[in-house]
């Protein structure tokens, strides 16, 4: 089932027909699914339901899985994905991601924000500085570290140390930023920070994230897609989801009854 | 069972206890007045303690439920439904005790001619009738017994319309009964407004059964 084209957004990124095997087992089925430009799409379901191996196609990184194969296409303005040619480093400063767990290398501030720039070559150290601090900015986090740029990435709290890790994606000025459950080891008050910010970076960027977290989702997202072995059982708009889901199972999951 | 449908289920059996007494409250009203009987208005305007008392641990019961459970989809609706049921009930209990303070207000014995004549008995019935339906229909989350609600409450619209004229001509005949007039005039709109009410918990039940919003919607309930 397609999001309806009500809006007038354009499809940023396209999945047609996928499945992904490991091995023997089929972890997707035949999923279709279009995400809008500058929204926020989530993915929910159980444990294993397939959400996360579905993000990972969008940056590759199911490619070093063992046994991994897949049939299907993913498109990102039109162009695919796993096209022969396309070469992974330039998809990856397209599309960035942020983890589950704060992940900033034993470095300091500056340098963590700086890495992908650099890795890229860039030696204009202007540009640099000015990326550093526009990205800083952009996750709210400048004011808060800017005396201390040059200390360890490390010794911030979980809340700045993934600030400081979304703000590393968005260095490289990617146009999609793909999320695996970014706040499940942060309290509630650094997850509400991310929450912001996810609200406030959807007006540049194509967001989409993966959460366990049922009022996270239908506090950020603007389309929710519910995963359940291996199938996209139902997606829709958010606020639809949460308050009229048409599949029972759906419904079963979002208030709690399933098992 | 989960604690969650525990309580979902402890809140549906405390509004089907409300709806309950709101049904006893109109037919008690309708005894006081059709016997006069002073006592048994009383009963039903000191029964609207417990009325209001229901009605104000529901909405704590229901602001409790978006707190801590924070419902969605299917039990978002449904306590969003009790939020509004609990009020209209609350208002039927208003009714039923406006129509048994007339007892008290009036007395001598209502007028048997004119009170048949605008059909009274009937309108009560009716209004009682609706009640019921809505009670058993929402206990057994059944929408096509809820939905018998919806041509019940023309009847009480019609009645409603007839007995202006008929009061007038009769005011008009026996001015000696205009104050008595006035009271029953009162009392049938009173029960129109009951019908009303009833309506919106049909039309509330509706909702969160079917997530289909009937409210407004002309002919197609």
């Amino acid at each position: 089932m397609e999001v309806s084209q009500e809006n007038n957004k354009k499809i940023k990124l396209q999945a047609s027909n996928i499945d992904v095997f490991y091995s023997h087992f089929k972890a997707l089925k035949n999923i279709n699914l279009s995400m809008y430009e500058n929204s926020v799409t989530a993915f929910i379901g159980p444990s294993g339901c397939g959400k996360s191996t579905f993000l990972r196609l969008f940056n590759r990184m199911n490619d070093y899985v063992d046994g991994f194969s897949m049939n299907g296409d993913i498109l990102i303005d039109g162009k695919n994905i796993y096209d022969n040619k396309l070469i992974i480093e330039d998809l990856r400063k397209e599309i960035g991601m942020v983890f589950q767990k704060p992940n900033p290398f034993p470095k300091s501030i500056f340098d963590n924000i700086a890495y992908g720039l650099k890795i890229q070559g860039i030696k204009d150290k202007a540009f640099i500085e000015e990326r550093v601090i526009t990205s800083l900015k952009q996750v709210a986090l400048f004011d808060e570290v800017k005396d201390d740029l040059n200390k360890s990435a490390l010794a911030l709290s979980g809340g700045q140390q993934q600030r400081v890790c979304i703000a590393r994606t968005l260095a490289v000025e990617p146009s999609v930023i793909l999320m695996d459950e970014p706040t499940s080891a942060l309290d509630p008050i650094a997850t509400a920070k991310i929450e912001e910010l996810v609200y406030d970076l959807k007006e540049n960027y194509t967001i989409v994230m993966v959460t366990h977290n049922m009022q996270q989702a239908s506090r950020v997202s603007d389309y929710t897609a519910f995963f359940y072995m291996g199938e996209m059982i139902e997606v829709g708009k958010t606020k639809n989801i949460f308050t009229k889901p048409e599949h029972e199972r759906t419904e079963n999951y979002i208030t709690g009854r399933f098992g | 069972m989960s604690q969650l449908e525990a309580e979902l289920s402890q809140l549906k059996e405390s509004i089907i206890d409300m709806m309950k007494l709101a049904t006893k409250q109109l037919q008690k009203a309708h005894l006081a007045i059709q016997n006069l009987d002073g006592e048994l208005s009383q009963e039903v305007i000191h029964r609207e303690n417990r009325m209001n008392a229901m009605e104000l641990s529901i909405d704590r019961d229901c602001e409790n439920m978006f707190a801590l459970w924070n419902p969605v989809a299917t039990d978002l609706r449904f306590v969003l439904a009790m939020l509004k049921i609990n009020s209209e009930l609350e208002r039927i209990g208003d009714h039923a005790v406006g129509l048994a303070k007339y007892v008290l207000a009036n007395q001598e014995p209502f007028n048997m001619e004119l009170t048949k004549k605008i059909e009274l008995d009937k309108m009560f019935e009716v209004a009682v009738e609706m009640t019921e339906d809505v009670t058993i229909g929402f206990k057994e989350n059944d929408t096509n017994k809820v939905r018998k609600v919806f041509k019940k409450d023309l009847i009480l619209n019609d009645i409603l319309k007839n007995s202006s004229d008929i009061i007038g001509e009769y005011v008009g005949n026996n001015p000696g009964f205009s104050r008595q007039s006035l009271f029953l005039f009162s009392a049938l709109r009173k029960l129109e407004r009951v019908g009303d009410l009833t309506k919106n918990i049909a039309e509330q039940t509706i909702f969160y059964l079917e997530a289909e919003v009937v409210r407004h919607k002309v002919g197609e309930k």
